[in-house]
């Protein structure tokens, strides 16, 4: 029944069906003119930008406006090419985000096991109230506090002068060999425990006769986890590594606008910073989308790529 | 047997004292760098320039504070993030939830292509540069507007609200609509009372992303007045980095001097983030399970 209507439907001559539509339309005109405000917004705040990014292909200069800056091609993009600084950003970018994917990714999986595995509801409680704190601090304020910590009076040259390690104080900030370190770390600090949050509902919902049984059969704490918590975080875990991979390329631009400096520049440059720089602050509006651009297309490429390999490993369920 | 299990008992018993004595380390590295800087901004300029403290500054002062307060621009930045934060959360909540509802009715025309419409928002955009055309365009550089209208909607937080309205009660709105209410009233007077927990939680997350973003005034905004407390402390930073670069061996007064507003400032900047944690940590645990449910 259902199915000769929805035929039906289908071979009604086109102009009689968008008669339909609009009765329909006028008949729910109460909901739509809820829904229609949001729809005008994401057109002019989402797809006119969308469409903006056909400036790439342009040269744009402040006289012009969007449609009449002539077009270019590709210039844009082969310039990016033979552009030294980009490359160092590129670099910086790729450093930072795999440190930041090799510890920054392992440590929030960890946290969230040992956490899982207190017997202490109050140490439980405790130790996640800490850990969630500084997720909700800006870098701004994160920033700051780095500058004050590692000034050569701050906590950071006082904690190792009194441990012995070091002799004099000295200001880490202001070297360009120690600023993958400082991003990656103070990245971790940030987010390791509120990163733990998704891992820790979904250890709650495994079944405890699990553990039970494997208790029975003589498991120990660590073949526990091993056999039975890890598997069960599985898919969490993929649908997080593949959200880490495809945002390999977007580091994070507030961290580095307020812990650069003029020291640490060389190493602490990441892909948007460099667009900002040359975009907002020297006004070169069509090289600086085009670098956004690629970037962008690379991301989906990899976000594509990460899906379809998780899908393979596990056994075809996609986890996007 | 009996010391096969003693034994077991033991093993258990170490990987959790183990396990323990980690994390409460791990929230000693948190804990004690926040209350070193909170010590060090209650303490005075020649304390700070001396160090040698961790836990307790030698010399407690508020001469720091007093120097931020003194400043007019302070309250003025103040001013601005308190009502960016309030007018900017207000309205995207209402905006947000008047678009979920009209969507959450499943024989809306044209309901696949607004959806299909919004998803793409979630994955491509058109980036800084374009972006901050259109904005240019608009008119709504160094104007207030800039921190509300384009923060009107997310359609992250559409599709977590719309979920939400699908599970009210069919009958309720039945029964208003026997009494003659129209879908604006329904909506008003039944889904939003109703959906408080998920409005609350969205609002928590909107009004800690509104009161800490400070890209928004750097890429837009370049009046001094319509700075928020964050443009003004990355202000303050930036100032005391060039400074005491310049100074270098310098004269340590200035340097020291600035360093006691900037931690002062730092405090005062996240004052209202730690008031409000408690109640944020009641929402947000749910309010993330939510949010990683895809539709």
């Amino acid at each position: 029944m259902v199915e000769t209507q929805s035929i039906k439907k289908a071979r009604e001559p086109l102009a009689k069906r968008f008669k339909q539509f609009f009765i329909d339309f006028a008949r729910q005109w109460e909901i739509q003119s809820m829904i229609l405000p949001g729809i005008i917004f994401m057109f002019i705040f989402c797809y006119i930008p969308i469409y903006g990014l056909s400036i790439a292909f342009k040269r744009y200069t402040v006289i012009d406006k969007l449609d009449t800056a002539p077009w270019v091609g590709f210039e844009n993009f082969k310039l990016i090419l033979s552009d030294s600084f980009f490359w160092d950003s590129v670099v910086n970018t790729l450093g930072i985000s795999f440190l930041k994917l090799g510890i920054g990714f392992i440590i929030p999986i960890i946290l969230s096991i040992m956490i899982y595995e207190v017997s202490s509801s109050r140490l439980k409680k405790f130790v996640q109230t800490v850990s969630y704190l500084p997720h909700f601090l800006s870098w701004i304020v994160l920033g700051g506090m780095l500058i004050n910590w590692f000034a050569t009076s701050g906590l950071f040259n006082e904690v190792l002068l009194s441990l012995g390690i070091i002799d004099e104080p000295r200001n880490i900030l202001l070297d360009p060999n120690k600023y993958w370190w400082i991003a990656t770390l103070s990245d971790i600090w940030k987010e390791a425990g509120w990163g733990t949050i998704l891992y820790l509902a979904v250890m709650a919902k495994i079944d405890p006769t699990f553990y039970e049984a494997a208790k029975i059969d003589g498991a120990g704490r660590l073949k526990q986890i091993w056999y039975i918590t890890i598997p069960n975080m599985k898919l969490m875990i993929s649908l997080n590594l593949i959200l880490t991979v495809s945002g390999l390329l977007n580091s994070n631009l507030d961290q580095t606008l307020v812990l650069m400096n003029s020291q640490n520049r060389e190493s602490a440059e990441v892909i948007n910073s460099y667009v900002y720089r040359m975009g907002l602050a020297q006004g070169d509006f069509s090289y600086a989308t085009a670098v956004g651009l690629g970037v962008s297309i690379v991301s989906v490429i990899l976000l594509v790529t990460a899906n379809t390999i998780s899908k393979k490993l596990n056994d075809n369920q996609s986890v996007l | 047997m009996n010391s096969k299990t003693l034994k077991k008992d033991w093993n258990s018993r170490l990987f959790e004292y183990a396990n323990m004595a980690l994390l409460i380390i791990f929230t000693i590295l948190i804990i004690v760098p926040l209350w070193n800087v909170i010590v060090s901004s209650f303490s005075s300029s020649r304390a700070l320039s001396e160090g040698g403290f961790i836990f307790w500054s030698p010399e407690f002062s508020l001469e720091n504070y007093r120097a931020v307060f003194r400043d007019d621009m302070i309250w003025q930045s103040f001013f601005i993030s308190v009502a960016k934060t309030v007018i900017g959360v207000i309205t995207h909540v209402l905006f947000c939830a008047m678009v979920a509802y009209g969507l959450s009715k499943n024989n809306i025309r044209g309901r696949k292509f607004y959806v299909g419409m919004g998803v793409v928002t979630m994955f491509f955009s058109g980036g800084m540069i374009p972006t901050y055309l259109l904005i240019k365009d608009l008119g709504m550089l160094n104007s207030f507007w800039v921190y509300i209208i384009p923060a009107l909607l997310s359609f992250y937080d559409v599709i977590i609200l719309m979920n939400f309205f699908r599970n009210v009660p069919l009958a309720l709105e039945e029964s208003a609509k026997i009494d003659g209410a129209g879908h604006w009233k329904i909506f008003l007077k039944i889904f939003i009372p109703l959906s408080m927990p998920a409005m609350a939680t969205i609002a928590l997350f909107n009004g800690v992303g509104q009161w800490n973003d400070f890209m928004t005034t750097k890429i837009y905004v370049t009046n001094e007045y319509l700075y928020p407390l964050q443009m003004k402390l990355y202000e303050i930073i930036v100032q005391a980095q060039t400074q005491s670069m310049q100074n270098v061996g310098g004269s340590v007064v200035i340097e020291t001097a600035t360093k006691g507003v900037q931690l002062a400032t730092i405090v005062i900047t996240t004052l209202p983030i730690v008031i409000m944690y408690p109640l944020l940590q009641r929402y947000f645990i749910s309010g993330m399970m939510v949010g990683a449910v895809k539709e």
